[in-house]
């Protein structure tokens, strides 16, 4: 199971309390993972990526095992531990305010 | 006894006050969707328990929240705004052509006559409308596509629809206003559209007098009247006696004609209130007074209401949508601030209190009266 983490607003919105475990189909990558996300939770479409576009949220950053995968391909294959589900996939909202 | 509700959308979520019909006692619940922008929350005039509430922010966008109950529980609903075909451009403060772009809804306006109709005026500049609840929804692209659009350009706060009027004797009437082209208004359920500024004068516009450009802050409408409307432009408090087809001024003795909202008494069709702004560089009321002018003589003939509210070092705003009136016998009217007030009158405005006061910035206020 891919273990996903919301930013705090995103785990309100969808009611859930904690991590969100996902059963992805074929290649984890970005976009299989964001695809279960949000078939599982509706409300979360348009929240992390475009509608129509489907290009990620401006303000919305994606890591995993140290690293920031926000401008990888959505079909790049993700890191092998978040594949294994040892490693969590981190959906991270842009730090703002000054 | 009646009850009032009072809604209320901040900054930092939404928060929901209650009293009876002698208005003194509040209950306040809230922040509800805590963190979020709630930039209009509003019922359904032929559900009271019916709400909804546009909640958005710089990361996660537009979401749309419907209540059942009254605002005790919310449901995300539908949240997909996608103009209709290819948006093209409108310009951008430059002059240069700009690319159409959904940024967030601004205004909701349930129909008068069905609780799953609804419709929202958004940035970029268009209206769309639902008919199931809010699951769907869909651009009326006649406004967008009229001939003018290319034209249109962004008011400080950015190009948004946030005025919507309905007239509840002609299903197929609605007046819409942006900022900043304009008024306008569709007569046949928003197919097609026409402007309605003239009579109005812009002098930060090349042509003062233009058919479209104009930065229109917000329009009140009595029902009993529907042809009779007020708006305060930018500057210049305006009227129109004929459904918008032509403007006059009605500023008349306000210390500045510069503000945000406009409201209509719930009972006398030809009484007025204003919240006077000293400038559009200052946004803040004049002498650090706050006060609101009621006209009783349907413009011109102003009079300053400032029983209750702060007459030194007061330094907020009033926002657009951030103004609204119940339907009790003695109308009460009630308005938000960026400072967190939400101030009421349950007279009419001879007097005020601070029904709640260290609330996150107010962006709207809508009231309901229920019996």
């Amino acid at each position: 199971m891919i273990q996903v983490v919301l930013p705090a607003h995103l785990r309100t919105l969808a009611r859930v309390a904690g991590d969100v475990e996902l059963a992805v189909e074929g290649p984890v990558t970005q976009r299989s993972v964001l695809d279960a996300l949000e078939a599982r939770y509706p409300m979360l479409c348009g929240t992390l990526r475009d509608h129509v576009t489907l290009k990620r949220r401006p303000f919305v950053r994606f890591f995993a095992c140290e690293q920031d995968l926000s401008h990888e391909s959505p079909d790049a294959l993700l890191p092998e531990a978040v594949a294994k589900g040892t490693e969590p996939f981190l959906i991270v909202g842009a730090i703002a305010g000054g | 006894m009646s009850t009032v509700r009072v809604l209320v959308g901040t900054r930092k979520g939404a928060f929901v006050l209650e009293s009876d019909g002698k208005r003194e006692k509040w209950d306040v619940s809230g922040p509800h969707f805590a963190g979020w922008e709630l930039y209009h929350v509003k019922g359904s005039p032929v559900d009271p328990n019916r709400l909804y509430a546009s909640q958005s922010s710089g990361w996660h966008g537009q979401q749309i929240q419907r209540s059942n109950d009254g605002g005790k529980n919310w449901e995300a609903v539908g949240n997909k705004f996608v103009y209709d075909g290819v948006p093209g451009t409108h310009q951008w403060y430059d002059g240069t052509a700009h690319p159409w772009e959904f940024k967030r809804v601004w205004h909701l306006e349930p129909s008068l006559h069905d609780p799953d109709t609804v419709y929202a005026g958004v940035e970029d500049a268009a209206l769309f409308k639902t008919t199931d609840g809010g699951k769907e929804w869909e651009e009326l692209s006649g406004l967008r596509k009229h001939g003018s659009g290319p034209h249109w350009q962004p008011g400080a706060g950015g190009m948004c629809l946030h005025t919507i009027v309905l007239d509840r004797g002609n299903p197929n009437r609605i007046y819409i206003a942006i900022s900043a082209a304009g008024a306008f208004r569709t007569d046949d359920g928003g197919a097609t559209w026409k402007p309605i500024n003239c009579g109005l004068y812009s002098k930060y516009l090349p042509v003062p007098t233009a058919e479209v450009g104009h930065c229109v802050h917000r329009i009140a409408m009595h029902p009993s009247r529907p042809d009779v409307l007020y708006m305060q432009k930018h500057w210049d408090v305006m009227r129109s006696n004929d459904a918008g087809d032509s403007w006059h001024e009605i500023s008349g003795n306000l210390p500045t004609d510069f503000g945000f909202v406009i409201d209509v008494h719930a009972h006398e069709p030809e009484t007025i209130y204003v919240v006077p702004i000293k400038s559009d560089g200052e946004h803040f009321p004049l002498d650090g007074k706050l006060c609101v002018y009621r006209s009783r003589t349907g413009g011109n003939e102003w009079e300053p209401l400032t029983k209750g509210l702060p007459q030194s070092d007061c330094y907020v705003n009033v926002l657009r949508d951030a103004m609204a009136v119940d339907s009790l016998d003695s109308c009460g009217v009630y308005f938000g601030t960026t400072g967190g007030q939400v101030y009421a009158s349950s007279n009419a405005g001879d007097s005020w209190n601070p029904i709640v006061r260290d609330l996150p910035a107010v962006l709207s206020v809508e009231v309901q009266t229920i019996a």
